[in-house]
């Protein structure tokens, strides 16, 4: 018999990103809230802090502020008629765990969508017709607009301290920024990153081809910086120790960095950690949640922890899991193309260009930030002639420096041995002389890849693991090669002796690194039959369950995804706050 | 854990060994004389001394990884929570699997070399090959069979003990020396990779900068925390202040 705990107004379940931003404005509006983390608690003095914080064998290699797969993991296949097998150890995408989440390893690139991404199956048909959007692609429109979204994604910027500069203010396309996006209300709170040595070389061959660079938006401070909630941040020290790393510096935004210690003196909100969330709990219509059960992992004692409000706010595709083991909504059959929960899964489609220089030019990529990079975004979304190529959606391309990082980052060029005195000699040679551009591209939703529970594999607690199937479509491969080409282009007038194009290998691999951008699986839309949530994160199926994150992108543009998880998460919040408070129930119907 | 607990009785001085190898490194070892190992036996540690000095070979200027101290690494990463697969799932059943869907084995890394090993020193025997006292071309050629998964281990093929000695390889030539490899920095010094001391923010902006510090190690770095920056709110720290070097 579950322990059962005194009810709250609101009960969290994960405290990372959206967790805290939740947390914040529901308290703020008086409602009592309880935050469920599974990890611990922890904070930048003194888990963060160096020198043992630099350590890539244990936080890059070893994962140590990711989740334990030992604990939870996912199973993997590419389709349906092969047998998904469980990721034994995480490599393709890497999930945080903790207080703060994956906000912790963040890099902090912090992008805005484009406003026809967020209506890609209508723009897209009206352009280049329904074939564009047909076969085995099953695109939708966000049921949110851009311009609904502008002061959420300004809020969220200015949460985060986001520096970069404007390239369309209020309508105004500025030099310097990037020309592509949509109209912004104000400029950045911060100014841009200065480039780094590879994003300068980019810069320059970019705009010898009439391409449009400018600097990354960067949650990585570039200035002191007190943000609208009274927390203050100090100046990124471009220490190349950023992504799989928490900051020592108070210097790249995290949920420590920027509202939780606002929250933490909240007299109305209460954390615990250590708190496994297992189910949401419905009552017998299975139209209300009556709020959480989770086990106590300090005692092992199971805990009911009841509540008018749920909001998943757990890692995107991690609250898909507890919708299908809860039993909130119908899941997604790619058979019949029916239920939501699991439906349009997508990922992040990426490839690269590699680019190796004489033993003379030093270019210092341990010198990094993780958003400190160089872009072009002339090859994303719909901000190119698509008529004639075979694809929809694109990528930026981007000369990042993140670090340098050597048991990761060890670059030698094709036809070099894989060990022996050849490699070694190699990686001496190379090391300090290689440039890399990322094709950060765009992942369309299909009807084949989804997710749903795991038939035979079960977590360190007994519950169905969450299952993947997945692999990159034809639309996203012949994309990311494209886009590759143009890449390769600009990349030959970099002045290097290489150029190696790393085009998007098929079929998707969990084994190496890509992106821990998982997106969709309990999507947003406007319609009950193809989305899991309304335009407001609110389950369709029980209404008074909120689903927070990535999950809800109905597809993936060829952006990184925190930002719009931000501003969704404020817009969100207001919903609850301003509409389902004074009416709880459906906010559409 | 089949094989494991043979060597139970060994576990506490492994906690120890770490702790001294922590507090001594500064002052580094002679050289030629390893440290005791935790895990490996003789013949073990024999194989993999030889084969990592393949895999990373020392030349005229810059040791192999032998020297470097990747054993001794290794030796502690299998007697420690790597090696009991923390970080690993490890429930079962047990298929086989397809590339993309990675590491299927259900063992853990020390189960996984332990077995490995046992079934290498069989096949050397086979072939009367001293693998450690052989010629480098012999050894590569058996190296390069173990690669390409021309020896069965148990119900595998050799490639996946291979890969993953050559990940830990990498790894401990690479990783600070605080874990026992990469002894004096070498890998470090041979790339220009500047190690745990990290903050350019002056620096990075002077574009083709030939840097040539020496590296540090988290060791040699000396701990100083970064206090709260100065905030209105009741967090009790001053402000920071940034004493890097």
């Amino acid at each position: 018999m579950a322990e059962r705990r005194r009810p709250v107004d609101v009960v969290l379940v994960g405290m990372g990103l959206t967790g805290a931003i939740l947390g914040r404005e529901l308290t703020q509006a008086g409602l009592s809230v309880v935050g469920l983390e599974r990890g611990v608690w922890r904070d930048t003095v003194p888990d963060f802090q160096s020198p043992g914080m630099h350590d890539e064998l244990r936080y890059a290699v070893r994962q140590h502020l990711h989740q334990n797969p030992r604990l939870e993991t996912y199973t993997a296949r590419n389709t349906d008629d092969q047998e998904a097998l469980p990721i034994r150890t995480l490599g393709s995408f890497l999930p945080g765990t903790d207080v703060g989440g994956a906000a912790v390893h963040w890099n902090g690139q912090t992008w805005r969508f484009l406003p026809s991404d967020f209506v890609a199956h209508t723009h897209n048909r009206e352009r280049y017709g329904a074939e564009a959007v047909g076969g085995d692609l099953t695109v939708q429109d966000f049921g949110v607009t851009y311009d609904e979204l502008e002061p959420f994604y300004d809020r969220f910027e200015y949460l985060c301290g986001i520096g970069g500069r404007a390239g369309n203010l209020n309508g105004t396309i500025r030099p310097g920024g990037n020309p592509f996006e949509g109209p912004r209300r104000r400029d950045y709170p911060n100014p841009p990153t200065a480039p780094a040595y590879a994003g300068a070389l980019f810069a320059n061959a970019a705009l010898a081809l009439g391409w449009h660079p400018f600097q990354v938006p960067s949650a990585n401070m570039t200035a002191h910086y007190t943000n609208p909630e009274g927390m203050t941040l100090q100046p990124c020290m471009i220490c190349g120790f950023c992504e799989r790393f928490g900051c020592e510096h108070f210097a790249k935004s995290s949920p420590q960095t920027i509202v939780l210690p606002k929250l933490m003196e909240s007299p109305n909100f209460e954390l615990r950690t250590r708190a496994h969330v297992t189910r949401v709990l419905l009552d017998r219509s299975r139209s209300r949640a009556t709020g959480v059960l989770y086990l106590d992992l300090a005692s092992g004692r199971e805990v009911e922890q009841p509540a008018e409000i749920v909001i998943l706010c757990s890692f995107g595709i991690n609250n898909v899991r507890h919708m299908l083991l809860s039993g909130i909504g119908t899941p997604y059959d790619p058979r019949t193309g029916e239920g939501t929960i699991g439906r349009n899964y997508t990922y992040q489609t990426m490839a690269s260009v590699t680019v190796f220089y004489p033993e003379t030019v030093h270019t210092n990529q341990f010198m990094g930030a993780g958003a400190l990079g160089t872009a072009i975004d002339d090859f994303n979304g719909d901000n190119f002639d698509h008529a004639g190529l075979g694809f929809i959606g694109g990528a930026y391309v981007a000369a990042y420096s993140t670090g340098a990082r050597p048991i990761e980052y060890h670059p030698v060029p094709p036809g070099t041995p894989r060990w022996g005195l050849a490699w070694k000699r190699a990686v001496r040679r190379h090391y300090n002389h290689a440039a890399g551009l990322s094709v950060h591209g765009a992942s369309m939703a299909t009807r084949g890849n989804h997710l749903d529970l795991d038939p035979t594999y079960v977590d360190a607690y007994g519950q169905p693991l969450l299952r993947m199937t997945f692999d990159f479509p034809e639309n996203d491969v012949r994309m990311a090669n494209y886009i590759t080409a143009r890449t390769t282009e600009i990349a030959r007038l970099m002045g290097g002796e290489i150029v190696v194009p790393n085009d998007r290998s098929t079929p998707y691999s969990i084994v190496p690194y890509q992106t821990t951008h998982n997106t969709g699986g309990a999507v947003m839309g406007s319609d009950p039959k193809t989305s899991a949530v309304n335009r407001y994160l609110q389950s369709w199926d029980v209404p008074n369950v909120f689903v927070q994150g990535a999950c809800a992108f109905p597809q993936n543009p060829g952006y990184n995804p925190t930002g719009t998880v931000g501003a969704l998460a404020y817009w969100s919040a207001k919903a609850i706050r301003e509409q389902y408070l004074k009416s709880p129930g459906p906010l559409v119907r | 854990m089949t094989s494991i607990p043979r060597r139970d009785f060994l576990h506490g001085s492994a906690v120890l060994g770490v702790g001294v190898a922590l507090g001594s490194y500064a002052s580094a070892r002679p050289a030629g004389s390893e440290p005791g190992y935790v895990f490996f036996d003789r013949a073990e540690a024999a194989f993999v001394e030889a084969a990592v000095d393949r895999l990373i070979p020392p030349e005229a200027d810059w040791p192999g990884a032998r020297e470097a101290g990747v054993p001794s690494y290794i030796d502690r990463q299998l007697a420690g929570p790597y090696g009991e697969g923390e970080r690993l799932y490890l429930a079962g059943p047990i298929r086989p699997g397809m590339p993309g869907q990675g590491y299927q084995l259900g063992l853990t890394p020390a189960q996984l070399y332990r077995t490995s090993l046992a079934a290498i020193g069989e096949a050397l025997g086979q072939r009367g090959l001293d693998f450690a006292a052989a010629p480098a071309g012999e050894q590569d050629a058996f190296l390069t069979n173990l690669e390409r998964g021309r020896l069965r281990i148990a119900d595998f093929p050799s490639s996946i003990f291979f890969e993953t000695l050559l990940a830990n390889t990498i790894e401990g030539w690479f990783a600070d020396p605080a874990y026992g490899g990469n002894r004096d920095m070498v890998s470090w010094r041979m790339v220009g990779f500047p190690g745990a001391y990290a903050a350019y923010l002056d620096l990075y902006t002077r574009h083709g900068l030939h840097f040539t510090r020496p590296p540090l190690s988290m060791m040699d770095a000396g701990p100083h925390h970064h206090g709260a920056p100065a905030d209105p709110s009741p967090r009790g720290t001053p402000p920071a202040r940034h004493t890097h070097p």
